[in-house]
């Protein structure tokens, strides 16, 4: 029991420091960073990893990085789900936010082979098999959940629970874990309509021959931020199938690799994800969860 | 009369020899089958592959979980066949004596007929599905008919301009001199065309005509772009769900059964056809 509270404890220190790391990088609490980041193991010293300007951390991502993966265009201002997550990353291996520095990278530049300018690159990276072979992936930081969206004014818009769905003609890919929760979690009374491809599925939207969509959540938010003209996000579906993965990027072989994985392993164990994860994805202006 | 006619020696040597050479040729034909049958089965099986492509393409247990939701789509492949058949049948008759209205006065409605008969041949069918039941609903008119409507009068536009070109053959393959020799009885044109030309003209053409559908019962699936999910869709998502490719065999195997009872018919009316036109040779 005693260690289980210890646990605990650990861990709502933990939520409240990614709590703060969220809100306010500026002002960090340095011992917790480094007692937590101890219990890595003598392999990752912390602050003395093997990086590319030593006792700095350079975190790579594209430009301009969109919400709600980091907020105005400034991933080093904390905001943002991957920001925050970068941030809390460093802050286990011994770096505070004042030793991270942001560098530019663009989405196909960070996984391609050859020299890297970041020490990890994090961008909505999907773990596949065929990018393993040219870079390192940590342990995945994000698993993808599946979203409904529809168009504002539609029978589904405001709709604030999964049992809300059931009157709705919902339209989704062939052949995806979205299709997937339709049938499974959210069960329709009419059948999915199924397309072969998420800009048929829009068009549908569009024209209002389904009543909504259920896409994953990067997918979600560039399809109301940017594709559809007045798209809004319903909300977000519980864990259904084999979802995708999103993992931080490192050099193939990076000395790196293990440290980045145990940190972002501690981060899920503890529960500071899934609060950071709550805070930037459902929280305000993100995807409200469908209970 | 005499006791039972008796064919003579000659005649039964002949009867047996044609009863030899046709138990041969049972036993030739036979015999080369089985070769044939057993090379390819061994080619088959004895592929590299072959373990493989028997996991992946014919695996029982997933062939008999997909089969119920392949079955479920195919039914609405049947709706789709029906209606649409029907309806591009009639289209196809109508164009086809559109274009060959005689008269200056009707040239506006020949020119018409004939450009849509160029147009929708050439246009592939996907693209008029596209077109139909993406690009109509977009329009946001009152009272727009669902997807599958749209997706139908797309098909049933698409072999309409087919079926014409075959009624319009079987028309113009009826001899002037029917045509004139109904005129001289006092047969208007209406006459003739109901009297004389059509039921010749349809009869000729039925065998592409059937054929025609028989293509059809293969393409109403496309309308499962526009979102509805018909055998082959259904197929394709257990696919997706087992990484195995057995559903779309067992789709493939119902569209045969499907067909098969049209295939026979188009074999049986051209077998009549034949004989009858051969009739007293």
């Amino acid at each position: 029991m005693v260690s289980r509270n210890t646990v605990a404890a650990l861990g709502s220190a933990a939520v409240m420091l990614a709590a703060v790391a969220g809100c306010a990088p500026a002002d960090e609490t340095a011992p917790t960073a480094t007692a937590s980041a101890s219990a890595s193991g003598p392999a990752c010293a912390p602050g003395g990893l093997d990086t590319l300007t030593p006792g700095k951390l350079t975190i790579g991502t594209d430009n301009p990085a969109y919400p709600p993966w980091f907020a105005d265009n400034k991933p080093s201002n904390g905001k943002g789900f991957e920001s925050a997550v970068a941030y809390n990353v460093a802050e286990r291996l011994g770096y505070p936010a004042a030793n991270v520095t942001w560098t530019q990278v663009p989405f196909n530049n960070a996984i391609a082979p050859g020299p890297k300018t970041y020490d990890f690159d994090i961008n909505q990276f999907s773990i596949t098999d065929e990018r393993k072979q040219a870079v390192d992936f940590s342990s995945p930081y994000y698993l993808v959940r599946q979203t409904v969206i529809t168009t504002k004014g539609s029978k589904v818009d405001g709709v604030t629970n999964i049992a809300g769905l059931k009157d709705a003609k919902l339209g989704a890919q062939v052949g995806t874990t979205s299709l997937q929760a339709i049938n499974e979690l959210i069960k329709p009374s009419a059948k999915a309509q199924v397309f072969n491809s998420n800009d048929d599925a829009k068009k549908a939207l569009q024209n209002g021959t389904v009543d909504g969509l259920v896409v994953d959540l990067p997918t979600a938010f560039y399809m109301t931020g940017a594709e559809l003209d007045n798209g809004v996000i319903v909300g977000q579906l519980p864990q259904v199938g084999v979802p995708e993965q999103f993992g931080l990027v490192l050099d193939k072989d990076s000395p790196l690799t293990e440290c980045v994985s145990e940190a972002v392993d501690q981060l899920r164990q503890d529960g500071t994800l899934a609060v950071l994860e709550k805070t930037w994805l459902a929280g305000t202006n993100g995807a409200p969860e469908l209970q | 009369m005499t006791a039972l006619h008796t064919p003579s020696d000659v005649e039964r040597g002949r009867i047996a020899y044609r009863r030899r050479r046709a138990v041969r040729s049972v036993l030739l034909a036979a015999a080369s089958t089985a070769v044939l049958g057993t090379l390819l089965v061994v080619a088959v099986t004895g592929s590299p592959g072959w373990d493989r492509v028997r996991t992946s393409f014919f695996n029982a247990e997933i062939a008999k979980e997909s089969f119920p939701a392949v079955l479920e789509g195919l039914w609405l492949n049947i709706r789709m066949l029906v209606v649409c058949a029907v309806l591009a049948l009639a289209l196809g008759l109508f164009i086809a004596v559109l274009r060959t209205l005689r008269g200056p006065v009707f040239f506006p409605v020949r020119a018409m007929a004939t450009l849509y008969t160029y147009a929708f041949r050439g246009i592939p069918l996907i693209i008029v599905i596209y077109l139909f039941a993406f690009g109509i609903p977009g329009l946001r008119l009152q009272g727009t008919p669902g997807v599958l409507v749209l997706g139908g009068a797309a098909l049933v536009v698409t072999y309409g301009a087919y079926l014409a070109e075959v009624f319009r053959a079987g028309i113009e393959s009826v001899h002037p001199s029917q045509l004139a020799a109904a005129r001289s009885l006092g047969l208007t044109y209406r006459q003739t065309m109901r009297h004389v030309v059509l039921p010749q003209a349809v009869r000729r053409v039925a065998p592409p005509l059937l054929n025609d559908t028989v293509a059809l019962q293969k393409d109403v699936g496309l309308v499962s772009l526009a979102g509805p999910i018909d055998a082959v869709r259904a197929a394709q998502i257990a696919t997706a769900e087992n990484f195995n490719y057995t559903p779309y065999l067992v789709a493939a195997v119902l569209f045969v059964l499907l067909a098969l009872p049209l295939i026979a018919v188009t074999d049986w009316v051209t077998l009549r056809a034949a004989r009858r036109q051969n009739a007293g040779t």
